[in-house]
């Protein structure tokens, strides 16, 4: 492959792999995501790559890996184009018979497809299916389509428009304009508008500026940012090259997680595709902007997901947070500036500059604009990833799409944002998915996990679960943060285990005003948010365990 | 140990101390944990204190400075497998193989930790060993799973 050097070469690439390819030839896209892949997903791959060669089918039928298709509970899914039949649940025996009754007979097989376990109804295909009916997506629906190590699938798919139109079409300046008009907020957790971080980065001195990608994706029971970078790295780079040339940016960095092999493995093989089609290192299409990624890991430490910490890893140091009295946006890596968003926010951007502010803003709320993306996890029927827009109530997010709680339970209480979140109980489910209203009923979106909590549920014990979690987790730099959270976790110990005493939960109020408003980092400062939540909406079961 | 292959690990990033955690990292990977003679020698190529080197040694969780066992138990104790029933898992666990997590046992067989959300909340609770994902597990399954591991 030649190096594409303008945008209309870029297009007559695309017409190219185009015209090369029939949408009517059968293709079966396996959801390889983690879900799916803890699901052994790999032996019914195996086992259809066999069946097909058997069939003698190999030139008729084409598999595609892809990342998460969303449904991970009932994983491994797999799509069966262009009829869009989606099956679930398979298991490598199932192969013989997809093939030769589906792929061949194009009949459907009722065992494998989706079965409403309330209304006994059944569903076809995945636009029918209640978890996929419900949501609107713009990112997580590129997933099934692309194989997420062929970058001529992203391309085929419309990939690398939002760049060439960025670096042809617009100024830098135009690019940081349309963001900020977008009003796109970042989705790591603090919901800062992007645009705004662009611009004091753009405007900050600095003979070099550099843009980081934050896939460090620590929060427990968040996989969607794993979902959609392991997915379609490719979306996640091109939001990135944009948002560097809005910034006068040269150097990039990505953060991720080392954990997950397959991730590391799809970001290694798309940066060196970019690169192969001139689409990230020197001149990109010719445009004369250059732009470099570098790739760096977690190697196992909530705290390093924090932006100062996570900057002080690159440079090879320990992750420890430092004071922002000046921002890592004017103050960064090697004291540069330096702009971090996270891995959902970047991959929000080729869009916005593909279809604009204005489309973009007709989507969502007053205040928070476009999709989210949302994991649902914990006591609920439908783990998996979900895309809606903001706007949608807690209600339709758990019934609607989750399915609500498993076993006949009740749903006491909604917990988001991780450890560092909050829990409100279930009367305020009606309440829109939105930064600033979930923030004030104290259980901000986070990076959007959704844990749902069934009755039976101990709220003293998740808080001292959470307090357990950030102690382990806490650098231990900063005392209030350090010792704070350690005292928490303690006198929640002794009222979990029935050794509560009159004044501890006043005690626990002080500390956690104290490491809220003392500690240096987000982590500190936030690390009581779970209980001081679980104190206003369940102050009795805190209560009753005190003599 | 493979001498060879962390050598030549080491060499590729020689002289740059910002490539200190990318180089760790890949020789935990390769050995399993890391020998003081390797951090010696990482932190003389790499032009970085040995006090430095220890220090994101001790910090990272995935570092390891004692020989790990021949099976790596993970048990996931994430949000959602916690409300799944990750406790009573965890704690049948450490019953079967009597070490706690952080630990392994006498004859390196098994080493247990306890595992932060992998992102697989579809799969809770579960046990991943070596890699691989046992998932859905009552604490009852859990003899069967490990009595596999040799």
């Amino acid at each position: 492959m030649s190096r594409i050097n303008s945008a209309a070469q870029l297009e007559e690439l695309r017409k190219d792999i185009l015209s090369k390819r029939d949408p009517d030839k059968t293709c079966i896209a396996i959801c390889s995501g983690m879900g799916c892949h803890g699901l052994g997903n790999d032996m019914v791959i195996s086992a259809l790559e066999e069946e097909i060669k058997k069939q003698d089918l190999e030139n008729k039928v084409d598999i595609r890996v892809t990342g998460c298709h969303g449904f991970c509970e009932k994983g491994p899914i797999l799509v069966i184009y262009p009829e869009e039949i989606c099956y679930m649940e398979v298991t490598p025996e199932d192969a013989a018979q997809i093939i030769s009754e589906t792929i061949l007979g194009k009949k459907v097989i009722d065992r494998l497809i989706y079965t409403d376990p309330n209304t006994g109804e059944k569903a076809v295909h995945q636009f029918e299916i209640p978890f996929y009916k419900n949501q609107t997506q713009y990112l997580i629906s590129y997933n099934p389509k692309v194989d997420p190590k062929s970058i001529d699938d992203y391309l085929a798919n419309g990939g690398y428009s939002g760049l060439s139109k960025a670096l042809f079409e617009m100024s830098p300046e135009q690019v940081l304009e349309e963001v900020k008009k977008a009003n796109l907020r970042g989705r790591g957790g603090g919901g800062f508008p992007a645009g705004r971080k662009w611009e004091t980065a753009r405007n900050a001195p600095g003979e070099e500026k550099y843009v980081i990608v934050n896939g460090h994706e620590g929060e427990q029971g968040a996989y969607m940012d794993r979902a959609i970078f392991t997915g379609n790295p490719h979306l996640v780079l091109e939001g990135l090259i944009i948002g560097a040339y809005a910034i006068g940016s040269h150097q990039g960095f990505i953060y991720t997680r080392h954990d997950t092999p397959q991730l590391k493995k799809n970001i290694d093989i798309a940066l060196a595709k970019a690169t192969e089609y001139g689409l990230l290192g020197e001149n990109i299409l010719g445009s004369g902007f250059n732009f470099n990624v570098e790739v760096h890991f977690d190697v196992g430490i909530f705290v390093s997901g924090e932006s100062s910490a996570l900057m002080s890893s690159i440079e090879g140091k320990n992750p420890e947070p430092r004071p922002k009295y000046i921002r890592t946006s004017v103050r960064g890596v090697w004291d540069m500036p330096t702009n971090l968003n996270n891995v959902e926010t970047w991959a929000n951007v080729p869009q916005i500059i593909n279809k604009g502010a204005e489309w973009y803003t007709s989507i969502g709320t007053e205040k928070s604009k476009g999709t989210k993306l949302i994991s649902l996890s914990g006591n609920i029927v439908n783990t998996g990833v979900v895309e809606v827009p903001f706007g949608t109530t807690l209600r339709e997010l758990v019934y609607d799409i989750g399915g609500g709680v498993p076993n006949g339970k009740k749903l006491k209480a909604i917990h988001f944002g991780g450890p560092m979140g909050g829990s409100i109980p279930e009367e305020f489910l009606d309440t829109p998915l939105d930064f600033d209203e979930l923030a004030k009923l104290g259980a901000p979106i986070g990076a959007g996990g959704l844990l749902v909590l069934d009755e039976d549920t101990n709220m003293v014990e998740k808080t001292r679960f959470f307090l357990d979690f950030l102690a382990n987790e806490s650098c231990g730099k900063c005392v209030p943060c350090r010792e704070g959270i350690r005292q928490m976790a303690k006198i929640l110990t002794n009222i979990s285990e029935g050794n509560g005493k009159e004044g501890d939960i006043e005690l626990l109020e002080e500390i956690a005003e104290v490491a809220g408003t003392a500690s240096l980092c987000a982590l500190g400062k936030t690390a009581s948010d779970p209980l001081l939540s679980s104190l206003r909406y369940f102050r009795d079961e805190y209560e009753a365990r005190i003599k | 140990m493979d001498n060879e292959k962390i050598d030549q690990i080491i060499n590729a990033h020689q002289g740059k101390p910002s490539s200190l955690i990318m180089v760790l990292m890949e020789i935990q990977s390769l050995n399993g944990w890391l020998p003081k003679e390797v951090l010696s020698k990482v932190s003389e190529k790499l032009t970085v204190p040995l006090t430095r080197v220890m220090q994101i040694v001790t910090f990272y969780k995935t570092f390891s400075l004692i020989p790990k066992g021949r099976n790596e138990v993970h048990v996931c104790m994430g949000s959602s497998c916690h409300s799944r029933g990750a406790v009573s898992l965890m704690n049948k666990v450490q019953d079967l193989i009597r070490i706690r997590p952080g630990e392994t046992d006498s004859e390196s067989k098994f080493s247990l930790e306890s595992g932060n959300c992998l992102g697989c909340c579809n799969l809770g609770p579960e046990i991943i060993i070596n890699g691989k994902h046992h998932a859905r597990l009552t604490p009852d399954q859990a003899e069967d799973v490990l009595k596999n591991y040799k």
